[in-house]
């Protein structure tokens, strides 16, 4: 329970099904001394607070576990090591695949529960033979399967999302709130990644990674400006690049691809952009892994839209191939495979190939 | 649904709440000076000298106050302040460190606030001070010392501390010592006249009485520099409206606690050994926490080895067995006790700590309660593990 309003709904719903259901609020402040020396235990700290409010409401136990090490090391450490390598993580999945559904389900599991629920907009069907499967949230404008394309088979058989069938607006969930009896019924959407509380990321990776001043370049290798870090960068951005010339036909020009060897950022014209094909690594299936070439639609961050491609595993790399080019297609970020609504797997993009005028690879 | 917390708070009495409703509807500020104000002062001043003689105290030497966190303010800063007032070279504080936040805040703040000097006395394995430690860091420079402050009995692993004969040390130097016996009243003999203290601390919510009501035990030849300010109601050192009500009750409760004193101490601390007993034949390996024999008779204080307290907890109370790991302040986030790493304890052990407290309400049923539930919760917070 994050002390928000979905998780808080979603703990009602199922209490209200007649599960065993105990709140568990998670310590993850990168800087734990924070949490527990100022306030000494969980009591000022307002989001865990919110969380007990609402626990108390719903008439269940409730308590906060201290997984900041752990989320450190997987979550935190792993994002700055990410950007570092010029990549672009996602550390949202990071923390279902390493956390919710694996520290904190294995100590659940251990304790005598059976499964970990959470206020995720996404829908586990059942089938016929007792195997999940996980499927996009019935309302799809809501859906959160994305984020949640990395848990496996034993994952998703002790998850529960009881929001995800739900074909409510947003304001009803919050009205649901409103009439159980819930505070955070009002309280805002958080958005930003919760590490970084004030929605900084580039201060935030400045701040561990310090300052690596370095060129950036046009398609042609001729300095075009110069950065602070390569890390700030992401394929695909636009603003922010702080070049002076403009370029020589006049169009703006975003990052191509980003160069932790050398330091170098690359820029270029939108239409260098343009992707047909990635490979990714790390797959993780919801269910069987499928064996040959297969179409599927994908889906490559957490608020975009769907895509038709060709996938094909070969020894443990994923190989894509788009129907359409796409673009903003950048390493690190992670490919989840649709098949209809249910959520083939995913991996995490390694390398990407541009349309034949301006191929490049990250 | 077994309650063995009573160390954070106790049910009222139901004598306690008698005299409390009783007072409910009736107007009168005990200041005023009209007959509906003199009659809030009478009950004001009879619930004073109840509490007096229960506390060995005189009438005149019971300063109320809103709990035990602004009694030991109350004591600690406020004797601090008068001390050094009267010399300047007073900037020493000597305190135990297993003390109660409300008294280890206090003097922390002191230390970073005001000027003093913190000195923290070593204890022993049971979180003892000897004596020989107190004569010992007072004679390093006796004109230094602006007051000493030891816990009577330290409320989470249950420890009774020889405030007694420390009080003695204090004295020949003359240097004040505050003792917080929020624990120790009801459950051990407190007699503050015959203590040497300086001050003690007392509330009502541990021994049956209301919440938000607790005194300073005060000698009358020490005046505090008050913490609260404002019309000087109590002896000039605390202001504040008088609560009638909650004093009212708080005497009936002071008064039963200490007239059951003795049999609470039989009767609960039997209960208490079976529950210990219990512990150790379903835990061979638990560790039971304080001193063994010097210990208050409702504390029972363990360390389970590789078990996180939390999860103890959690599958403790899924059972209805509510109890505590520790210091309820501390709850929320694991952390070792503060007081466990002062005794020396290793800092994995301490993450594993379940204190159990009986109270006026506890039954053999309870016992039997955590006898039966107490092997398996053991047995699977180990396999959650160390998080």
């Amino acid at each position: 329970m994050s002390g928000g309003v979905d998780s808080a709904v979603a703990a009602a719903r199922a209490a209200e099904a007649g599960h065993d259901v105990t709140g568990v609020h998670l310590a993850l402040s990168a800087n734990p001394q924070s949490f527990r020396t100022g306030a000494r235990g969980c009591c000022t700290i307002e989001d865990s607070r919110d969380a007990r409010r609402a626990a108390d409401v719903i008439g269940i136990p409730f308590y906060v576990w201290d997984l900041a090490e752990r989320f450190r090391e997987d979550v935190v450490d792993d994002f700055v090591a990410e950007y570092e390598a010029g990549r672009t993580p996602n550390p949202c999945l990071r923390c279902n695949e390493k956390i919710k559904f694996a520290a904190l389900l294995d100590k659940a599991l251990a304790l005598g529960f059976d499964a970990v629920c959470t206020g995720h907009y996404a829908t586990v069907v059942i089938g016929e033979d007792g195997t999940r499967e996980l499927h996009r949230a019935s309302d799809m404008a809501k859906d959160q399967s994305y984020v949640l394309g990395v848990l496996d088979e034993r994952q998703l058989a002790h998850a529960m999302f009881p929001l995800g069938d739900t074909l409510t607006t947003k304001d009803e969930i919050r009205a649901e709130a409103e009439r159980r009896g819930l505070a955070v019924a009002k309280k805002p959407d958080s958005h930003d990644i919760c590490f970084i509380a004030d929605g900084d990321t580039q201060g935030f990776l400045a701040k561990r990674l310090g300052r690596a001043e370095g060129d950036i370049v046009d398609e042609s290798g001729t300095k075009v400006g110069s950065h602070d870090g390569a890390y700030g960068f992401t394929i695909g951005q636009r603003k922010g690049l702080r070049i002076g010339r403009p370029a020589a036909d006049g169009k703006p020009r975003y990052v191509l691809d980003i160069s932790p060897v050398d330091n170098t950022v690359t820029v270029g014209p939108a239409a260098a952009l343009d992707v047909v094909a990635l490979t990714a690594v790390r797959p993780r299936w919801c269910g069987t892994a499928p064996t040959g070439p297969g179409g599927y639609t994908a889906q490559l961050r957490a608020h975009g839209g769907e895509t038709a491609v060709t996938a094909e595993l070969a020894d443990g790399t994923l190989r894509v191939s788009f129907e359409e080019p796409v673009r903003g297609v950048a390493p690190g970020q992670a490919i989840v495979l649709y098949d209809g609504t249910r959520v083939v797997g995913s991996a995490t993009i390694a390398t990407t190939t541009r349309r034949p005028t301006a191929a490049l690879t990250g | 649904m077994a309650y063995l917390d009573h160390a954070a708070t106790t049910p009222m009495l139901p004598e306690a709440i008698e005299a409390m409703t009783a007072q409910f509807g009736l107007a009168g500020n005990a200041s005023s000076l009209h007959a509906a104000g003199r009659r809030a002062r009478r009950t004001v001043e009879e619930a004073r000298e109840t509490l007096a003689e229960a506390l060995g105290a005189r009438p005149s030497e019971v300063v109320f106050t809103s709990g035990g966190t602004e009694a030991d303010n109350l004591a600690v800063k406020g004797l601090y302040w008068s001390r050094r007032a009267a010399d300047p070279a007073r900037t020493r504080v000597l305190a135990s460190p297993v003390e109660h936040h409300a008294v280890l805040d206090a003097v922390n703040w002191l230390g970073e606030h005001e000027g003093a000097t913190v000195e923290y006395l070593p204890v022993d394995g049971y979180g003892r001070v000897s004596p020989g430690t107190l004569r010992e860091a007072i004679a390093r420079d006796p004109g230094s010392v602006a007051l000493a402050t030891v816990m009577w009995a330290n409320n989470e692993i249950g420890t009774i501390l020889p405030v007694r004969e420390l009080a003695e040390v204090a004295a020949e130097f003359g240097i004040p010592l505050h003792s917080d016996a929020v624990q120790a009243f009801g459950q051990t003999e407190l007699d503050f006249g015959a203590s040497g203290l300086a001050a003690m601390t007392v509330s009502g919510h541990k021994i049956g009485g209301p919440y938000g009501i607790g005194a300073l035990l005060l000698g009358r030849e020490y005046t505090p520099v008050p913490v609260l300010h404002g019309g000087g109601q109590e002896r000039h050192v605390r202001s504040g409206t008088l609560d009638v009500p909650a004093i009212a009750a708080f005497s009936v409760a002071g008064r039963l606690a200490a007239e059951r004193q003795e049999r609470f101490a039989q009767h609960i601390g039997a209960l208490r050994d079976e529950l210990i007993e219990a512990v150790r034949t379903a835990v061979p390996d638990a560790v039971l926490g304080g001193d063994p024999d010097h210990r208050l008779p409702a504390n029972a204080h363990f360390s389970f080895p590789g078990c996180e307290g939390d999860s103890l907890l959690l599958l403790l109370d899924a059972q209805g067995i509510e109890c505590s790991t520790g210091s309820a302040c501390t709850a929320g986030v694991a952390q070792p006790s503060h007081v466990l790493l002062a005794t020396g304890c290793d800092p994995d052990l301490a993450r594993g700590t379940l204190r159990f407290s009986l109270g006026h309400t506890s039954t053999r049923e309870d016992v039997k309660a955590v006898a039966k539930a107490i092997g398996p919760a053991v047995e699977r917070a180990r396999s959650a593990g160390l998080s």
